[in-house]
């Protein structure tokens, strides 16, 4: 699905991931943790494409990024599922149709589509806030939601930054049993967070791979957890 | 043909879900109306004035060289014996259709501008005039001078040239200045809609890139900006030209106080010029929105 080979990227002060190598099995779930500012997120912008690798090679579906023009790029994201860290909705819209804007910008009906978003939202419990606002939302509400729409395509990989951030326990436990339910119905999951009793809660109901970031180095963490 | 022309209806109906894409922006889109219709406005007089002044400059040049004068000035008593002889010399030229003296009348109806209604023209040492209209053909006017010196001593021919060309030249130029200040307006019209859609772009940031992050392409993130600029303009630009045709239906007319001044307006199928500017405005707005919604693309990976 998405494979890197000797990874680096450096951002104009120096070098924040150096010599990373993973590759992402078609239905496995991951976690990536690590310290603050270790580089989680520019590791996910990696993988979707947001950054370009300074030097290795990122494959991302069988392809070499290097080689995709920007409409590839674009039509490459939409097999990919991002819950981004704050969220990113349109403001002006609601509920509804944030979460089907990918359904919308790829060309496809929503009309059609209405039953399968219905079942989405209420999949995620927001089905009552279908019309609101996005800034009408909670934090948890909004994760959710931005958790729906990074599903709405049936995307094979799911990439979730920090998709517990701010919310409380329960919700994050929702969120989790949400991510598992879709690792079961095959596609491949990977979050970034800090939050090592996610990553037990997950441990118990599946098999996650754990990896950690540190000293600009990707490591496979140990049992410890 | 047919897919333009589909394409074109499509991007005029536009797609409901990719207009709401993009927040509604109040004031700014009342601005790029008025600047547009504006613009449209000036370049109906602008088109105005170079479809005139191009009506004055063929005018002058075209029924002014057909016809030329013969001044007769001689002492009283030989000004009617030259006048026959100058009038058997034009009637036996090749070129010349017709060759007609001034009735006193005439004269003095020419003179009445400069000198008021009652003059005294038997008074005056007027010189004769003779109206010489040439044929398709025309005379060769420098035979003719020579002849006429040799029957007629006092009669002059003046083929109008002299003053004719500075005329027409002025006309001409008057012409391209009013073609230039159409392009100045369409490149003004370009300008400031790129500026329009520039602050559009750059306070649509977050938007864009959402937009970005689930998969849109350029294209699509493009169209929505792009169809609501060129509808602006188009519709501006209508209502600027209606508002211009208005102005020049308007304008009193010239025609009355001498036939030699055209008036500045449109005559006949010139009425249809003017709606050409709409479809300009809409095809100048389209470009510019579109360069610079795929130059502010291209920022984002």
């Amino acid at each position: 699905m998405i494979e890197l080979k000797n990874v680096a990227y450096s951002y104009g002060g120096g070098e924040l991931l150096s010599d990373i190598s993973l590759k992402l099995a078609p239905g496995s779930f991951h976690f990536l943790t690590g310290p603050s500012g270790a580089g989680k997120t520019t590791f996910l912008k990696l993988c979707y494409m947001e950054l370009v690798a300074t030097s290795g090679l990122v494959q991302v579906f069988g392809r070499d990024t290097r080689t995709m023009n920007r409409d590839e790029i674009a039509r490459n994201r939409q097999r990919i599922g991002v819950v981004h860290q704050d969220c990113r909705f349109l403001d002006h819209l609601p509920l509804s149709a944030n979460v089907a804007l990918p359904l919308t910008i790829s060309g496809r009906d929503t009309g059609e589509e209405e039953a399968n978003l219905h079942d989405l939202l209420s999949w995620v419990g927001l089905a009552e806030h279908a019309d609101a606002l996005p800034a009408e939302l909670s934090g948890g509400e909004r994760q959710r939601a931005a958790l729906a729409r990074a599903v709405i395509m049936s995307p094979e990989v799911v990439l979730a930054d920090e998709p517990t951030g701010n919310v409380d326990w329960e919700m994050s436990k929702r969120l989790l049993a949400l991510l598992v339910e879709l690792n079961r119905m095959g596609k491949t999951i990977m979050i970034a967070t800090h939050d090592l009793n996610l990553i037990r809660a997950a441990k118990a109901q599946v098999n996650a791979r754990v990896l950690r970031i540190s000293n600009r180095q990707l490591q496979l963490a140990g049992a410890d957890l | 043909m047919k897919k333009i022309t589909a394409q074109l209806v499509a991007f005029v109906k536009g797609d409901k879900q990719t207009i709401q894409v993009v927040p509604p922006s109040g004031h700014t889109a009342t601005l790029t109306l008025f600047t547009s219709a504006a613009m449209a406005f000036l370049a109906v007089f602008a088109l105005a004035l170079s479809l005139a002044t191009g009506r004055l400059a063929d005018r002058w040049s075209s029924e002014l060289a057909r016809s030329s004068t013969v001044r007769i000035s001689a002492p009283a008593g030989q000004i009617e014996a030259q006048t026959r002889a100058a009038i058997e010399v034009l009637r036996t030229t090749p070129g010349v259709a017709q060759a007609r003296v001034f009735t006193e009348d005439e004269q003095k109806k020419l003179l009445e501008p400069w000198f008021g209604p009652d003059l005294p023209i038997n008074t005056l040492p007027i010189p004769q005039l003779i109206e010489v209209i040439e044929d398709s053909t025309g005379f060769d006017t420098d035979g003719l001078r020579l002849r006429l010196s040799a029957e007629a001593p006092g009669a002059v021919l003046d083929d109008h040239s002299r003053w004719r060309k500075p005329l027409v030249k002025a006309a001409d130029r008057l012409r391209s200045l009013g073609l230039i200040s159409i392009l100045l307006i369409a490149l003004a019209t370009g300008a400031m809609i790129t500026l329009a859609a520039n602050a559009a772009l750059a306070a649509n940031g977050q938007v864009i890139r959402v937009l970005r992050l689930v998969g849109a392409q350029d294209s699509y993130i493009a169209r929505a900006f792009v169809r609501r600029f060129t509808m602006r303009a188009l519709s501006g630009a209508i209502v600027g030209v209606i508002a211009g045709m208005i102005a020049i239906l308007f304008l009193p007319s010239t025609s009355v106080a001498g036939g030699f001044l055209t008036g500045l307006g449109f005559q006949g199928w010139h009425w249809l010029w003017p709606f050409v500017i709409p479809p300009l405005a809409a095809v100048v707005a389209f470009w510019a929105t579109r360069t610079a919604a795929i130059r502010s693309l291209r920022e984002l990976t």
